[in-house]
């Protein structure tokens, strides 16, 4: 394991935090008469989602596009990031003019529960014991996710979505949107996903896990409380996960073996090498904007996402009658939910008759190439969306 | 690689594919349809927007497929020699195959998922009893290469090539009723419909059929 260089200077625990005061997001209070009721048999009460909005909604209330986002991201999908002073995390999609146009679409995007920039989450306060969840925070699931998102829509009075869409976890939450609440979901873009995590995905979260747990500052989960934090643990997750969302081909285009800042090896465990390097950085990036007890929770949400179990074992059930339109999309080297996955969401929509569109788009960005400039990809999500805008009506500009 | 060399296939002044044109005919109004072997998606597009009808579509090529996902239609990559057995029964009122069957590898097999999965089926072909084409193997001696299928035998996608008379035996042999018959000649003109059937077998560069389930 790579432990030299990981400890970056120390945050003040004490201070202001993403996960109780969001900056420059919506947050929608959900009481003790609205508990989330969970998988897991318990109810969240009270708990609270952070969500942003772009673009107008219009006077039918018929211009919604949800976007899910995935394990690591948040509701910053367009703008600066509070935190980082990033731009948001699919701003090439999603914007004015945009494939995802928020002239023409109203855009919401939530923090998931169990996330740690606004919606409630194991960093929250529980207002029971006053202290920060941690570990005491209940083992959360993609339904779950789903379940509250639409508690959100009901709060914000909104009744049908014109579409849903996310890449990664994110499509996990479309599937799932299409399989809970069919009438209320008029398309759906499932992105880079599977109905199902794979046992090399379970297994590569695991690592990850074992990574934070085996920092002896996360304390058992109460490093807040605590005064500690397992920046190691969590940069050492992130590094193993960063890598299964890259290809062999765009490693070795960006970074081949070349040397870091040197002529020569310098014999020692030193990031002798760039890709070395540009992990480390990844992992450190990572620990600023994120919550090591949140990435345990979400990894464990994706991994027990199983959609044809949950309905009998037969993947079609769940899509059964739908009247929803899906466009789904995956790329040639992306390991991680390889186009196969894919083929089995449309196999099934087909066995229940739905209409769906299916795109494979040649790339070597590995799965990430979701979030990245992908043209292809861009005009099919226009295509796409403009097609079901049709037939929904939507063709002006709102704003 | 188109099944057929597009750009020499017989089109209205409009500059739509009179074959597309025919099949397009055959389609009541307001139906749900599958073309398997979409292509580009012109017969989807012209479908929806001459017939109204709720279209969806099958192409193997990657470039078809989002080409056609891109103009909003509901395509899917996939194979009609191994996705059709994924549709359920009925799920269709016309499933098409345009310019297709030629090129996979049990037509057999593929006529009998379309028309287990729509109540009609719809197959256009280039007919490979034309006259150019048996001049070429008598007089040339070599495998005929002709305007709309030009390529050499070693490399192209057609591989099960059938004459109007070939494709009537097959329908008989799996009990399928032909409800419409077309052929058309090399400028696109359809023959004469009281034309004997070695007429059509001869002159006819294309055919389409619409076909039932018998009973």
């Amino acid at each position: 394991m790579v432990e030299a260089n990981l400890s970056g200077p120390r945050e003040a625990v004490d201070e202001p935090h993403e996960a109780d005061h969001p900056h420059d997001s919506g947050i929608a209070h959900f009481g003790a008469d609205k508990p989330l009721k969970l998988d897991a048999g318990v109810e969240l009460t009270p708990f609270q989602i952070a969500y942003k909005t772009y673009g107008t909604l219009n006077a039918d209330r018929s211009n919604v596009v949800l976007v899910c986002h995935a394990l690591t991201g948040d509701q910053h999908v367009a703008n600066l990031h509070p935190v980082t002073k990033k731009s948001g995390w699919w701003e090439t999609l999603v914007g004015p003019g945009k494939p995802i146009d928020t002239e023409r679409y109203f855009v919401i995007c939530p923090n998931v529960v169990g996330a740690c920039m606004g919606t409630t989450g194991p960093a929250s306060i529980n207002p029971a014991t006053g202290k920060p969840w941690g570990l005491e925070f209940p083992v959360i699931t993609i339904r779950d996710m789903v379940r509250a998102q639409a508690m959100l829509l009901d709060h914000l009075g909104i009744e049908t979505l014109f579409s849903v869409a996310g890449g990664s976890m994110g499509g996990m939450q479309v599937l799932q949107w299409a399989a809970s609440y069919p009438q209320r979901v008029f398309s759906a873009l499932p992105i880079a996903c599977a109905t199902r995590h794979s046992a090399q995905n379970i297994a590569f979260h695991e690592v990850g896990r074992q990574a934070i747990m085996a920092d002896p500052e996360w304390r058992g989960g109460r490093y807040r409380l605590e005064g500690t934090n397992p920046r190691r643990g969590l940069a050492v997750a992130r590094m193993g996960a960063h890598i299964t969302y890259l290809s062999d081909a765009a490693l070795h285009r960006k970074f081949g073996r070349k040397f870091q800042d040197r002529e020569n090896p310098t014999f020692s465990f030193d990031a002798d090498f760039e890709v070395e390097s540009y992990l480390r950085h990844q992992g450190f990036s990572f620990v600023e904007r994120f919550d090591a007890n949140s990435y345990l929770y979400l990894t464990r949400a994706m991994d027990y996402f199983d959609l044809a179990a949950d309905s009998g074992g037969v993947l079609a059930n769940a899509f059964k009658a739908t009247q929803t339109r899906f466009c789904v999309i995956s790329f040639t080297s992306d390991w991680l939910f390889p186009t196969s996955e894919s083929r089995a969401i449309v196999h099934a929509l087909n066995a229940a008759s739905a209409r769906v569109s299916f795109a494979e788009i040649v790339t070597d960005k590995g799965h990430d190439a979701f979030l990245l400039e992908e043209p292809e990809m861009f005009g099919i999500v226009r295509g796409f969306l403009d097609g079901a805008g049709k037939s929904r009506g939507l063709t002006g500009k709102t704003s | 690689m188109s099944n057929l060399n597009l750009a020499n296939i017989a089109r209205t002044p409009g500059g739509a594919r009179i074959d597309l044109v025919m099949v397009a005919e055959m389609v009541e109004r307001g139906v749900k349809v599958l073309d398997v072997g979409c292509g580009d998606g012109e017969l989807l597009r012209l479908l929806g927007e001459s017939r109204g009808v709720d279209g969806r579509g099958i192409e193997l090529s990657r470039e078809g497929v989002n080409e056609c996902v891109a103009k909003g239609l509901a395509v899917i990559q996939g194979d009609a020699d191994t996705d059709l057995a994924d549709y359920p029964d009925d799920a269709f009122d016309y499933v098409i195959l345009s310019q297709t069957l030629q090129a996979t590898r049990h037509p057999r097999v593929v006529l009998e998922h379309m028309l287990r999965i729509g109540r009609h089926a719809i197959v256009s072909f280039p007919n490979f009893g034309h006259w150019q084409v048996r001049m070429q193997l008598l007089f040339a001696g070599h495998m005929p290469r002709t305007d709309i299928l030009p390529y050499s035998w070693y490399d192209t996608p057609n591989i099960h090539h059938c004459t109007i008379k070939d494709f009537r035996l097959l329908c008989s042999e799996i009990g399928v009723k032909m409800e419409k018959a077309v052929a058309l000649n090399a400028w696109g003109s359809p023959l004469r419909l009281n034309a004997p059937w070695w007429f059509w077998n001869l002159f006819g560069e294309q055919a389409v059929f619409l076909l039932s389930r018998k009973g």
